[in-house]
Order: structure tokens, then sequence, then C-alpha cells
């Protein structure tokens, strides 16, 4: 899918995206798994070093711009989606990637992240999501669950969280995913596929606070959990989850119903099969994290969604180059002179 | 019908006079600006000098007939230089009963009224909150005035009976029978009207020619009908030879980025959120595209100016445009912008606040939030315009400053000059000042190292457009490092970096021009210190004062940060310093602040423009 290419032979390595800057993250913060991901893939991608540009915003996740030798700008609170609209708008050449967490991507960035996914522009967004706003040490987040014992919510946070796909999909998103910190492969393909997707892709990333929310993920990736608890889509292939490969998700309808693959005389050609390219799916895969469902759904990782759909700066291009054509250029002359003109002698 | 035929005999007086002004008053939805802007535009192709003052409430429909809903356009035109909109009225045109009302107390003494009948029908007049039975056409009310009564709702009709046009449709062309008296009474052709029409309706011949019908009979009526019998003649004006165009202050605004886009050879990006009175900006540049430029319309006030600093690191010449409220929203942002040192130009179409206050009257109340109105120390160049056309020069210049020197930029127009309009003696593409652009091209340190906050004598650091080979950096809000950049929370560095930034920002004092004597002399008594668009009044008032004997001077100021040079030393010549402003006293701070001086200040916080009595009244009493 990429245009881009080197035009010289030397292919970089991991370390040319480091900036050399000390990482100053607390020792075991799931931040440092994805900095080495992004670095590990970058040089795979095909692009030159220099169009490479981070926009981050505030929070632990938002000091990764520091981090990586690319162009970067680290922000200000919940703006970065703002700031790369820019960038993406001004020079659509620019490879422009946004580093943010719940709090800032949800809350005070809220309504710049739901608009960058409803107008589309060819960037990427990594959310990560640790449910806790941990650089100010340690209150609830857009993304904690209820009841969530915090600094500001001793006797419980009474807030329903958000869903952070379903938010991204009810606001047109073209591509949505999921991984976590722990699954250093798994993080890998989804940032290139992310980076391979033409329009904004959403990346939710889950990513351990060891600090003020240990552990919360844990069960998605803890080696005697995992496997009853996540779920690892796959395009075109069956859901099925479990111990022992024995469970499988079907649709009743448009009701989604765990079966077990051994004794209901299920087998895996009556399951779900994962189409990235269907909505109404991808909605109903964003809702296994429901309550609902929560108790006997296992959570989803991976592409939830992806479609293919005009990208905004294209479009932006597009109307200037046609508007060019039909139209031409106005001389400053012209401009300054405007339509109606007199003289005064 | 044919009125001409049947009233052959009638005799016209034509009067010369030098300067009128007419107010065109009627409801929202009566097309009064597009009558007004109209006529002035004729007006200005005749040679006239005109300044205009449109004046409308800010619903888009308030309810019909009512004091609230009334919609004016004033137009000061004259064979004399124009500076105001005027302070009184020579001629009101009053489409109904409200408009009379609201307009009534400005019309000068013996001042003409044209009044639309059906507009002071029992209806309007309770609409109005006449008192029941009363009604100005008919008492005794009006007895120094000149009132014409026209049936202008009829004569409309009847003008388009057997057009085929809707009653609708019918009803809203009667603007153009006003305008076509109106130019009758004037002496003005209707070719630039007929012209404007038929472009304007290319696409809906049968609207253009009933329009066009519509016109002619209103100046037919004029002609022809026995109660209009005096023709005003007004000269061209003897204003400074050359080509002139009428311009308003944010289409001045809108193309002097264009032209400063075009001069710097970058590209235009502007982010902008719709905000009465600044929306037009946003509105002229989209149609540039043909020139690459780039509107975003933003999904708020920070996306708008977040992105405009997106586009400054890839090396666009990055503007957003606000009002008031907007600013406010934006103050964090260019907090940022501030602190990484990009360029940047913020324009600020003033309006009464504060909250929504009076979203579609003027103000100047948001100087000192542009000048303080940041977070921690974050001093940043403010310029003020005086005038539509110099919104123009005052835009390029803000680019100019911001581009050379990396630093936002706040541009202070308001909405009277916004929305009004004047003749403009537009200068040529290769008058303009050129833009220096250096982006850096190489690594500015040793070993190949980028050095982005590396200055130079003018302690500007250098623009690098990212996506340039082996100049990879970061810029954040965080305090940092000199040269470097790199994040520094050292005592002492901050303070360094503190100074740095303001220092550059007060070294503009040697690029810009030093503040000259607008009228009078420097050894005069009094001093009319001003900004912004007090300019026309404060011209008028300093120069009939001075004609009458007064001892006084006016100095206006387009640089409020850095202040001119030269300027306390002017301040300290005169005795006395007078300083007029559309606020509770904001430059009068910052004057005593900076100068140490007891200059008096002058208020006015109506939404309303000062008028020259008002500031005339004022020398008089300091004299």
């Amino acid at each position: 899918m990429e245009t881009l290419s080197l035009d010289t032979n030397e292919k970089l390595n991991p370390k040319d995206f480091s900036s050399g800057m000390e990482v100053k993250w607390c020792p075991g913060c799931g931040d440092y798994s994805i900095l080495k991901q992004v670095q590990t893939i970058f040089p795979d991608l095909g692009i030159e070093k220099e169009k490479f540009v981070f926009i981050s915003g505030i929070g632990c996740s938002s000091r990764f711009t520091y981090y990586m030798d690319t162009y970067g700008i680290h922000s200000i609170h919940g703006r970065a989606a703002a700031i790369a609209s820019g960038v993406k708008a001004a020079n659509p050449d620019l490879d422009v990637w946004i580093v943010s967490g719940d709090g800032d991507a949800f809350s005070i960035g809220g309504n710049h992240f739901i608009h960058l996914m409803r107008k589309n522009f060819d960037v990427n967004y990594l959310v990560f999501n640790n449910q806790i706003y941990s650089l100010t040490k340690g209150q609830y987040s857009p993304t904690s669950e209820r009841g969530k014992i915090t600094k500001s919510s001793p006797y419980g946070s009474i807030e329903e969280p958000f869903n952070p796909s379903e938010l991204a999909l009810g606001a047109k998103a073209s591509f949505v995913s999921r991984t976590l910190d722990r699954e250093p492969k798994h993080m890998q393909t989804m940032l290139k596929r992310a980076h391979a997707h033409k329009g904004t892709s959403f990346v939710e990333v889950y990513q351990n606070c060891p600090v003020f929310n240990d552990g919360t993920f844990f069960p998605f990736s803890d080696k005697e959990t995992k496997k009853e608890e996540a779920l690892f889509l796959e395009n075109g292939k069956p859901l099925i989850f479990g111990n022992n490969e024995d469970k499988g998700i079907r649709l009743d309808g448009l009701k989604p119903v765990v079966v077990d693959l051994n004794s209901n005389g299920f087998s895996a050609s009556d399951l779900w099969i994962h189409d990235e390219n269907d909505k109404t799916k991808a909605n109903l895969i964003s809702r296994f994290f429901d309550a609902e469902f929560n108790d006997t759904f296992p959570r989803p990782f991976g592409v939830i969604y992806a479609e293919e759909r005009p990208v905004y700066e294209e479009d932006m291009q597009h109307q200037i180059e046609e508007i060019k054509t039909k139209k031409g250029k106005i001389s400053l002359n012209k401009i300054l002179s405007g339509d109606k003109t007199w003289n005064i002698l | 019908m044919n009125i001409s035929n049947e009233l052959p005999e009638k005799v016209t007086t034509i009067r010369q006079v030098d300067k009128v002004v007419v107010r065109f008053s009627g409801d929202s939805g009566d097309g009064m600006q597009l009558t007004g802007m109209q006529f002035t535009d004729t007006a200005a192709l005749a040679g006239n000098d005109t300044t205009t003052f449109p004046d409308y409430p800010s619903e888009i429909r308030a309810p019909v007939g009512t004091v609230a809903g009334v919609s004016g356009f004033q137009v000061h035109f004259g064979s004399t230089e124009i500076y105001t909109a005027g302070d009184s009225f020579d001629v009101i045109v009053a489409m109904n009963a409200a408009a009379l009302k609201v307009d009534m107390p400005r019309l000068k003494k013996g001042g003409i009224i044209i009044a639309n009948l059906q507009g002071f029908d029992k209806k309007n007049l309770a609409l109005a909150e006449y008192p029941d039975g009363v009604n100005p056409l008919e008492d005794s009310s009006l007895e120094n005035y000149i009132v014409h009564k026209v049936d202008i709702t009829k004569l409309t009709k009847e003008c388009l009976a057997g057009s085929g046009l809707g009653m609708k449709e019918i009803d809203r062309s009667k603007n153009m029978f006003v305008l076509g008296l109106l130019l009758w009474m004037f002496d003005k052709t209707l070719d630039n009207t007929i012209q404007f029409i038929q472009d304007k309706f290319s696409k809906k011949p049968e609207i253009a020619d009933a329009n066009i019908k519509v016109l002619k009979a209103g100046f037919n009526y004029g002609e022809s009908a026995e109660i209009f019998t005096t023709q005003f003649k007004i000269a061209p004006a003897r204003l400074p030879s050359g080509t002139y165009r009428n311009i308003t202050g944010n289409h001045a605004a809108a193309i002097g980025l264009v032209a400063a886009s075009e001069k710097s050879g970058l590209p235009l990006f502007l982010g902008s959120y719709p905000i009465t009175p600044a929306t037009d900006i946003l509105h002229d540049l989209s149609k540039y595209k043909g020139n690459g430029v780039k509107t975003f319309q933003a999904e708020d006030e920070i996306a708008a100016i977040c992105s405009s600093i997106g586009a400054s690191y890839t090396g666009s010449l990055a503007v957003t445009t606000t009002s008031g409220p907007g600013m406010s929203l934006k103050t964090e942002a260019l907090g940022l912008a501030a602190m990484l040192e990009l360029p940047l130009v913020v324009i600020d179409v003033q309006r009464g606040g504060p909250s929504t206050g009076l979203p579609t009257k003027t103000e100047q109340s948001d100087l000192l939030m542009a000048m303080h109105g940041r977070h921690g120390e974050a001093p940043l160049p403010v310029l003020a315009a005086s005038s539509p056309s110099d919104c123009f020069e005052t835009v390029y210049e803000a680019c100019k400053i911001a581009v050379e020197h990396m630093t936002p930029v706040i541009v202070l127009s308001d909405g009277y000059i916004a929305n009004g309009s004047e003749p403009w003696r537009f200068p040529k593409d290769e008058d303009l000042a050129s833009i220096k652009v250096n982006f850096l091209k190489e690594a500015n340190g040793e070993n190949g190292k980028v050095l982005p906050y590396k200055r130079d004598e003018n302690l500007v650091r250098p623009w690098i457009k990212a996506g340039t080979k082996n100049l990879e950096h970061r810029i954040g809000g965080l305090e940092k490092e000199n040269d470097t950049g790199n994040v520094s929370y050292e005592a002492k560095n901050h303070e360094k970096m503190t100074k740095l930034r303001a220092e550059k920002v007060k070294r503009i004092q040697s690029f810009i021009p030093p503040a000259k004597i607008d009228n009078g002399n420097e050894r005069a008594k009094l001093l009319v210190l001003g900004w912004g668009s007090t300019y026309g009044a404060i011209k008028t008032a300093v120069k009939e004062s001075i004609d009458e004997g007064f001892d006084v001077a006016h100095i206006h100021l387009r640089y409020i940060n850095p202040l001119p040079k030269n300027l306390g030393w002017l301040l300290f010549g005169f005795e006395k310093v007078l300083i007029p402003e559309m606020n509770s006293g904001q430059l009068l701070q910052l004057i005593r602040a900076e100068f140490l001086i007891p200059a008096t200040g002058f208020s006015k916080v109506q939404g309303l423009p000062f008028t020259t009595a008002e500031i005339k009244e004022r020398i008089i009493r300091m004299s």
C-alpha cells in the first residue's frame, strides 16, 4: 500500500529512531514496550526518516515525542489531534503519528478525537489507555471503570466509562483496532496495519501503569487467563477462544452468543467469521466490552473495523487543483484591485 | 404605468452639496444592507469619498416589524475627504415605523424622511409600540422635517404585476425601488446596479429582469413624482490621484493575508471557526483556493489555532481569525505558540463583550487580553488596524513580523471597520514590502547537530520546516534550553529564556516606523492619542478643532506592542494627553504604566463608534 519508498539504499535501523534523550517513564511502564515496537517497525515502513512527525498532547504517553528522533511537537493537553490536522492538511507528504493517553484523547481532547475520526485525515492515532491519570498521580480517567477508587474518587467513581472503540465507530472512524503492551508481536502487526491504512487509524493500546493502576490488563496477557479473556481477531477467521480453543462466538440473529464447541454440537463452521469491513459486526464486537456481555465474552484485540473512504487532505488538495485548472490562479494585482475600480486624476 | 406622461410639467431643482449621510433602515429581511452597499459602490465609482457603517441586530430574522429587528446601513459620502460614517443623518429611508422610531433621534433638523407607507399601517405602528392611534406620519411630530410618504410596497407590486413572480419574490424586490429612487435623488446612474443584478442573478434571468424593472421604476418615480422636487449633486472628491476600489475591513484583511502569502512565497493556511464579526475573512479566503490557499473550518476555536500551529511547523504562513470569545479559547494555544516560537497571525475582530455580549456591535475591549491574556509571561506583538483599508496594511505587516521574527502576532480589528467600507487607493504587487523567509537548510550546530533555538542577532530562532532532511528535531511546550531546545527545568535557565522571549519581541521596535503626528504639531497643548477604529472620528474632530483655532494634535497607534521607540518623547512634549477608546480605558492603562504620564481617558462602551461631536466636545473641554 505504500507509495513512498526510500531513494537511497541505506536501510534505517530501530536505533536511528532513538533521540538519545533519557527515557523517564517509571520502571515497568507499558510505554517502554510501545516505544520499542514503534522503533522496531519504523525502518520497515519504507518512509524517509524526515517525513515522520509525532504530535503528542500532555500526559505520560505524550513524552513519547521527545524519545523519537523524528520531527515532533510535544504540545498541550488534548490538542494533539487538532495540531496534527494542521500538519497533515498543510503538508500531506508527511507521515503523521499522534500519541495520546486516555485522559488526553477522550476527556480534554474528546472533541478533537471525534472530529479527527470523522474528517479522516491519513494519520495514525495511538492512544495509550491505562484507565488512570498517571502524570497527575492517580485520578480516575474517562476509561476507568465505575466504582474505581482513586485519589479523586475515594468512595468509588460514579461515572460510566467510555468504550473507546465504540466511541471511535460512532465518530465514523475508518480504522479501529486494539492491542496491548505485553503482546509485542501483535502490537507490531497493528502498528503496521494502522500505517498501511489510508485514513485515520485508531489504535487503542492497553498499557499498564505499574504505579497507579497496576495489573488492570493482566487478565488479557497472563498465561493462565489470557486464552479465556482475550480474543485475537483475524480477518476471515471464526471467533474462537478458550483454554483449549473450545469456545466460539456465533450470531443468533443480531445477538452474539458464546457457544461451547465440544458439547453443543457446534463446530467452527457455525461461528461468526470476522469481517473487518462489516460495520454492523464491528459495532457488536466493540460492545463485548459492555456489562451485558463483559462477564462471558472475551475482550477483542486486533483490527475491529477497516474501511476505505476519502481522506481529508487529498480531497482538500483535489479541490484546490480542480479550481486551479478551472479558474486558474488570480494574479496578486487582480486580487488587490478587485472587480470594480475608478480613477481619480 | 407611465407617470412621466401624466406629469410632463415637473420642475426639478438641483442643489450642490459637499457631503451627505444617508441611513437605510428597515426590517432585517428588507435588504437594507445590500441596498446600502450598492448605493455606496455607485457613489464611490462616481468619485465620492465614502465611509459606511452597517448596523444590524444579531438575530438573523428578529420579530418582523419590531424595534429589535431594525437593520440599518449608514453611508457618508461627499466631495471632501470622509473619515467617519457621520454623527447624524441627512436622509432616512424608513421601511417601517420601527425603523423610523430607532433612527429618528439622529436625523438632522430639516432632514429628509422617505417613508414606506405600508410600513406605517396599524399593525406596524403597534409592533413599533407607538401609542394607540399615533402615527408619526400623520401627526405634527415631523413638521420640522421633509417627509416623503411613498407606497413602495404597492408601487413595487404594480410594477411587477403580470411578471409571473410570486408575492414573496415581488415583495423582496422593493429594496430595489428604494435604491432606484435614492440613486435618482443623488443624481447617480443605474448602470453599476444593473450590472450587479445581472451578475447576481445570471442563472435566474426572470428575477434579474424583475429587479431591474423595479430599480428603474424607483428611479423614474423620483424623476416624475411631484413630491420630489430636489436632486442633490455631490461632486467627485478631491482625493489623491490614483486608482481606487471600495473595500471592507474584513475583505482587506483577507487579501492582506493572500498578498503576504504571495510575496513571501509561503503557502497560506487559515484555521478558523465561524464567529461574528470575523467570519467573512474565512468566507473570503475560501474563495482563493485557485491560489493554493488552504482554509480549514475547525471543530472549535481551539482546534482552529492548533491546526494553524501545526501548519506553521510545516512552513506555511499560518493564520487564525476570531472575535473576543474565541480569542479567550485560544489563549492556551497562544502560550504554546509563544513557547514554540513559531510564526502565527491571530486576527481578533473585536465585538461588544464579555461573553456573547453584543455580537454585531463594535468595541475595543480586547486590548488588554491581547497584551496580557496568556498564562505565564508570553509577550507578543500586538497591532491594531485603524480603518477598513488599513486592515490590509496592518495584516500584511503582522505577517511580515511573524515570519521575520518567529513569533505569533495579534492583529486587532473590530466590528465597525470589519464591516464598514471606504474607497482605497490600493497598492500594486511591486509596491508591497518584501517578506524575508529563511528556512534552515542544513544543520546549524557542530557535527551535524540541529539547534532549533540558536538565535540570530535579533534573537530570532531558525524556522525549520518539518520534512527537511537531516533536520529532525522536537519542540514542545516544556521549558527548554537555549540553542538545543532540550527540555530544561533548571531555575536560572527559565529566567533566561523568559527574558530572551520578551527581548525578542521588544527588539521588533527597531523594525517598525516611528510614531508620527497625524494632524497638528508637536508643540500643541493637547494631544489626542488613539488606536484602532477610532481613527476617523478622532481625525475629523481634531481637524475641525484645529480649523476652529484649538491647539490640538493627533497621534494614532498601529503598533501597541512594542510601542514605537519615539512615542515616549513625543508624549512628554504635550501638556495634556487625551485617549478616547471604545472600552473603559485600556490603552490609557498601558500608556500611564509605560510612561508615567497623567493621560486622561475618554470611554464609550455602547457598542457604537464615537461620533465626531463627542470627541470634539472633549477637546474643547480640555483646551
